[in-house]
């Protein structure tokens, strides 16, 4: 087969939307200290923002799948609007911008919100500007992409390993957890992995919602933000740490992504 | 045990309606072509499909759906056998053969598992996973699987159908073996005439989502009911009104029948008894018409020669009496049938 000639319009158009991705990249690791990256990372304030990005997310991700797979299984086995509203309504983070998400967290947990003025008179809980409002706002921003790679997974499954299963026996639980759940298991993965990327990066539902307290709200991507001016080595430092993760990731995904191409 | 069953699904463009009675000890083969209906069959036996009707085994109501009863798949103690086996991926053999024991907690699982394997002579594929195994091999698990649980109902579907030619023969020898030694009820489904014949002793014909036909292979095939029936007997099937020594077919054409009887028949003539000639023979078979040949097959010292005409009908000849004939795809022939070698019964 002769290769399809591409007209120079579009090879240069393509070229130019290629640079926009690659220079800031470049930018980052010509400009990055790297005599000092040692000394950046083991800064105090350096490496609390790390620990807490790496909590948060962790946990953020935990989460997404105690109430992430659930919420797939609903998804994708029931049928009607209802659903359709549901599905909507559980993907609307992935388009919402996130700090509108942190706005609506705020309205909903803040001290004067809707739950949140219940939690705090009757047990004098407070969420916002907390550890756990940060995990919230992670999870918020970052589970929908659980849910979808999850449901999907369910719904290319072959029902006949369950029908199986129960044919020798199995009731509903030992079905789930002993057939669906391990033959979820790839989808499960990949889902958990891009969801705790998101929760990793997660700044705009974070700043508006948990504000920006170092120690207990400040992850990465806040500290690097907030550096820039006064020590922009450290924020180029932190920056090249979210970049390794993330190429860690594309590289450790590559079967799922890069086989595709 | 016996299973008494009366099946209804209904589908926007297909219609089940099976009755089908199956006494313990008895290895029944629901026979019919693709998309008759067998499958949705078992799966409704095994509880596994939206039915109307009832199903039970022995005193135990299974279904009823009158009385609303329905029993789940995992409560039924009903085995079934998957077509292409559906052994669970992620877990060894033993683990697969031990699964159904593990979920109905009987104690010692994981032992008994191990006994079934040795029992087969799988024991060295113990550890190993589903995608490692031949067909053959898989087919022998997922039986094990099944019969592991002690079901008292085991349905199998196309058991031998994923199987590659060359080991069919063998792995029927042994599915003959273990259904033999199984005491519970057995039901197969097959589109397969061999397999149906070697493996059960009853057969019901399923066509269309509705039995045609039932009895012993022998019953079947001597008195086929439908053109799969007597494709797979490999006799010629007529059908058309009797009027005492002829009987009338459907396009008006008459064939004189020995002892016709009245009413609608079935008429069947052996391919043996239809002889071809290359000019209007004159003699005295009752039934002579024209056609042409339509297509010669060779099989081994006979040939089965298919004749399109008036009245379609396959003749089986020696090779040698094609080359003489020159019976090649399109000839002009005529063929013959004495009204005695006719049998026909009422349809």
């Amino acid at each position: 087969m002769r290769r399809a000639r591409v007209p120079a319009p579009i090879g240069l158009l393509a070229g130019l939307g290629l640079l926009l991705f690659l220079l800031p990249l470049a930018g980052l690791v010509v400009r990055a200290p790297w005599g000092q990256t040692a000394t950046a990372l083991g800064d105090q304030s350096t490496a609390v923002a790390l620990g807490l990005s790496v909590f948060c997310s962790l946990t953020a991700t935990a989460i997404a799948l105690v109430l992430g797979i659930p919420l797939a299984v609903i998804l994708a086995r029931t049928r009607g609007p209802l659903r359709n509203v549901l599905r909507a309504l559980t993907t609307l983070p992935m388009v919402l911008p996130p700090v509108v998400g942190g706005v609506a967290l705020l309205l909903a947990f803040g001290r004067r919100g809707l739950v949140g003025s219940i939690l705090n008179q009757a047990f004098g809980v407070q969420i916002p500007f907390t550890t756990a409002a940060a995990v919230m706002a992670e999870t918020f921003v970052a589970m929908p992409f659980l849910v979808i790679a999850v449901e999907a997974g369910i719904r290319s499954l072959d029902h006949r390993y369950e029908e199986a299963a129960r044919s020798l026996g199995a009731g509903y639980w030992t079905v789930f957890v002993r057939v669906t759940l391990p033959l979820l298991r790839p989808a499960i993965f990949s889902g958990a992995v891009l969801c705790w990327a998101r929760a990793l990066g997660e700044f705009g539902a974070t700043i508006t919602f948990a504000g920006n307290f170092p120690g207990r709200t400040q992850t990465v991507p806040i500290a690097v933000y907030l550096a820039l001016e006064s020590r922009p080595e450290a924020a180029i430092t932190l920056s090249l740490v979210l970049l390794a993760v993330s190429i860690a990731i594309l590289v450790g995904m590559r079967d799922r992504w890069l086989g595709a191409l | 045990m016996t299973l008494d069953a009366a099946v209804r699904v209904g589908r926007d463009d297909f219609t089940l309606d099976v009755r089908l009675t199956v006494a313990g000890g008895e290895t029944v083969a629901v026979l019919g072509p693709n998309g008759a209906g067998k499958t949705t069959l078992l799966r409704a036996l095994a509880g596994l499909e939206e039915m109307q009707g009832r199903v039970s085994l022995d005193e135990k109501v299974l279904d009823d759906s009158d009385a609303g009863i329905h029993v789940p798949a995992e409560r039924r103690r009903v085995g079934l056998v998957f077509q292409d086996h559906v052994l669970f991926p992620h877990l060894t053999v033993l683990e697969n053969v031990a699964f159904g024991l593990r979920s109905l907690r009987r104690p010692n699982a994981v032992e008994s598992a191990r006994r079934w394997l040795a029992d087969a002579g799988l024991s060295d594929k113990a550890g190993a996973l589903p995608r490692s195994l031949s067909g053959g091999q898989a087919q022998r698990v997922a039986l094990l699987r099944a019969l592991a649980t002690e079901p008292r109902l085991l349905l199998l579907d196309e058991p031998l159908s994923a199987l590659d030619v060359s080991i069919r023969a063998e792995v029927r020898r042994e599915l003959a073996r273990q259904l033999a030694s199984f005491r519970g009820t057995r039901l197969l489904v097959t589109h397969d005439p061999l397999e149906a014949i070697a493996l059960a002793n009853t057969l019901v014909v399923l066509e269309r989502g509705s039995v045609v036909q039932s009895g012993t292979p022998d019953e079947v095939t001597a008195r086929p009911r439908s053109r799969f029936v007597a494709d797979l007997a490999g006799v010629n099937l007529l059908r058309g009104l009797a009027a005492g020594d002829h009987v009338l077919l459907g396009d008006g054409s008459s064939l004189a029948a020995a002892g016709a009887g009245t009413g609608d028949v079935f008429a069947v003539i052996h391919p043996r008894a239809v002889a071809i000639y290359r000019n209007r023979p004159d003699g005295t078979p009752r039934n002579v018409w024209p056609g042409s040949v339509d297509s010669v097959d060779l099989q081994g010292d006979r040939a089965r020669v298919r004749i399109k005409g008036a009245v379609p009908l396959v003749a089986e000849v020696t090779p040698g009496a094609v080359r003489e004939l020159n019976l090649v795809a399109g000839a002009a022939v005529w063929v013959a049938v004495k009204a005695t070698e006719v049998s026909t019964y009422p349809a």
